[in-house]
């Protein structure tokens, strides 16, 4: 299967973008290496602003292009991005309603060897959480490139969340990318399976081998956390009656969260979220770390069995 | 290029009490807000709107205009004077400030009021801005200029002095940032909370262009506003010693007038002392 990465994807995809719109401009924070804005830095020396090691000032600096009509990629570690300039994203860009794409790479556990200190299993929380702005966790290459197409288009503030290792490609270049629209991969009667990021594969991956076992799940693909697509959380939770959330984030406040908080109000049915159960992560290779953390096939087949039992 | 003429510091004199009667009007009428920090930038502000920017209030968003950036936006009504005065919206507005539902809010929101260019008020990130803008003049090769005015008591935050830092690394000679180095912060003197001294050599040492003046004189604000057009290749700052609470004699060098508004009778005293 062809692997990507997300934060590869995003790379190729800024340079297009950059060819195509002039008042694309990419700012990073001495990490153009690792976020992959390097392959933009290249192409438009001009439009590529190196911050240094200052994430606040990125943001900052950001908001004062866009506030004179660009068009702002902002890059950095996702910890750093959501974490070290959260209240300028909040004060600057996002009350502001300014039209700067935060995008965060090396999110969650599969950063690696890093560790704990590099790994945010926090942000899609934190971000979401702000008024105003929009949460694209995309799960392959492909829908990468469709997402930065699509945050361009869409003014105001974003939060792309992308990953460091390659990932399985999923989708086609043709496929329908739209903000707010979670993507039906499956279609079971049995139970829903809702991820997003880097879960998606395993989510399909645990369906086929369900499958096997005479269990049918249905595939959602959220890759926008927000504004989530409710009425497609509403139809499933009728349709199947019980969901599992996989991601690659704490359980707390994340996919699982914003899901729980539609189905409770709306279709109350049992929900099982699977993620970092409220700790932080420690060095270790990435798929040491997913099986370490339990984000793996085996446990998602397990939980469905579970979930049904409820 | 502006010229400095007698007529010319005899309008900005005028507009800068217009200014300050407004900000004792609509603080009394408002009932809170920082009486303190906005009358110690009335005479810059003057400056700045009624002689040195390209501006139009019949087109706030025009490409090629000046841009002001208040970092201290805490100091909101002195913009929302200067800004009414030079007719960005009408003077009636201002007796909204900090009212449901106004666009005036407590701290300026570029979203509501026509003529703010930057939403600020959590200290430090107006100056950031005021980068942004300065690097995509640069690059679309406008000949607008931005202008920061920040306070002494926010020089403590970081985000400042990386801001400093990137305005100079990118040689961004259309930038101008003032510090109305008036003292005071809302705990004390800034001497006795954390010093941010000597400040003009600090800029010096960020590579900026450092000029040393009384924020309350006219002609040194252009002078100063003059020499900074003729620097080539870095930022300049314009460290301006001013006094709190300036032309309330109630007011001046009271650290308690940082965030108190004035009562009826105050705010008449001031008024009849601002005239």
């Amino acid at each position: 299967m062809e692997k990507q990465a997300t934060r590869d994807a995003y790379g190729k995809a800024l340079v297009e973008l950059g060819r195509k719109y002039g008042d694309v401009v990419v700012l990073d924070a001495d990490l153009s290496k690792s976020t992959k804005t390097a392959d933009f830095a290249k192409a438009f020396p001009e439009r590529f602003i190196n911050i240094g090691i200052a994430e606040q000032n990125l943001m900052g600096v950001a908001a004062g292009l866009a506030a004179s009509g660009k068009v702002a990629f902002a890059s950095s570690f996702a910890i750093f991005a959501s974490g070290r300039a959260f209240e300028i994203v909040r004060n600057s860009l996002a009350y502001a309603s300014l039209n700067v794409k935060v995008c965060a790479t090396h999110a969650g556990l599969t950063v690696g060897e890093d560790g704990g200190s590099h790994q945010s299993v926090e942000d899609i929380a934190v971000m979401r959480s702000i008024p105003n702005i929009c949460v694209e966790v995309p799960a392959d290459g492909t829908s990468t490139r469709k997402a930065v197409a699509a945050i361009y288009e869409r003014p105001g503030p974003v939060y792309l969340r992308l990953g460091r290792p390659a990932v399985p490609v999923l989708y086609n270049e043709d496929m329908d990318f739209t903000i707010g629209r979670g993507i039906e991969l499956r279609d079971g009667r049995d139970a829903t399976l809702i991820a997003c990021g880097i879960m998606v594969s395993k989510c399909l991956e645990a369906a086929d081998r369900l499958h096997e076992a005479g269990i049918e799940v249905s595939v959602i693909d959220m890759h926008t956390i927000k504004p989530i697509d409710q009425e497609l959380i509403v139809r499933k939770a009728r349709e199947t009656g019980a969901i599992l959330t996989v991601e690659e984030h704490s359980i707390l406040g994340g996919l699982g969260g914003a899901v729980c908080e539609i189905v409770c109000q709306e279709c109350p049915v049992p929900v099982l979220r699977m993620g970092i159960m409220d700790v932080f992560g420690q060095s270790g290779s990435p798929d040491e770390l997913l099986q370490y953390y339990g984000l793996t096939i085996d446990k998602i087949v397990e939980n469905v069995q579970l979930l049904r039992k409820k | 290029m502006r010229e400095i003429t007698e007529g010319a510091i005899q309008e900005v004199a005028q507009k800068a009490m217009l200014i300050r009667r407004d900000i004792i009007t609509m603080l009394g009428e408002a009932g809170s807000g920082h009486p303190g920090g906005s009358l110690s930038a009335a005479d810059i502000l003057s400056c700045l709107y009624f002689w040195e920017m390209q501006i139009d209030p019949q087109n706030p968003r025009k490409t090629e205009r000046d841009r002001f950036v208040l970092s201290k936006g805490h100091a909101a009504p002195v913009l929302y004077a200067a800004l009414a005065e030079k007719g960005f919206f009408p003077t009636e507005e201002l007796a909204r400030l900090r009212k449901l539902g106004s666009p005036l809010q407590g701290h300026p929101d570029m979203r509501k009021v026509p003529g703010v260019e930057a939403s600020t008020g959590s200290l430090g990130q107006g100056l950031s801005w005021a980068v942004g803008m300065a690097l995509a003049g640069k690059l679309d090769r406008q000949s607008y200029r931005v202008y920061a005015l920040l306070g002494d008591g926010e020089l403590e935050e970081g985000l400042v002095w990386e801001a400093l830092m990137a305005a100079h690394h990118y040689r961004l000679d259309n930038l101008v940032a003032f510090v109305d180095h008036n003292g005071l912060q809302i705990d004390g003197p800034v001497a006795d909370v954390m010093s941010p001294e000597p400040v003009a050599d600090k800029f010096r040492a960020f590579g900026w262009e450092t000029l040393e003046i009384d924020g309350h004189d006219h002609r040194q604000i252009m002078e100063a506003l003059i020499k900074a057009r003729t620097v080539q290749g870095r930022p300049t700052a314009i460290i301006a010693a001013t006094v709190k609470g300036k032309g309330c004699s109630f007011m001046e060098n009271r650290v308690e007038w940082h965030g108190t508004a004035p009562s009826k009778e105050q705010t008449a005293q001031a008024l009849a002392e601002l005239c």
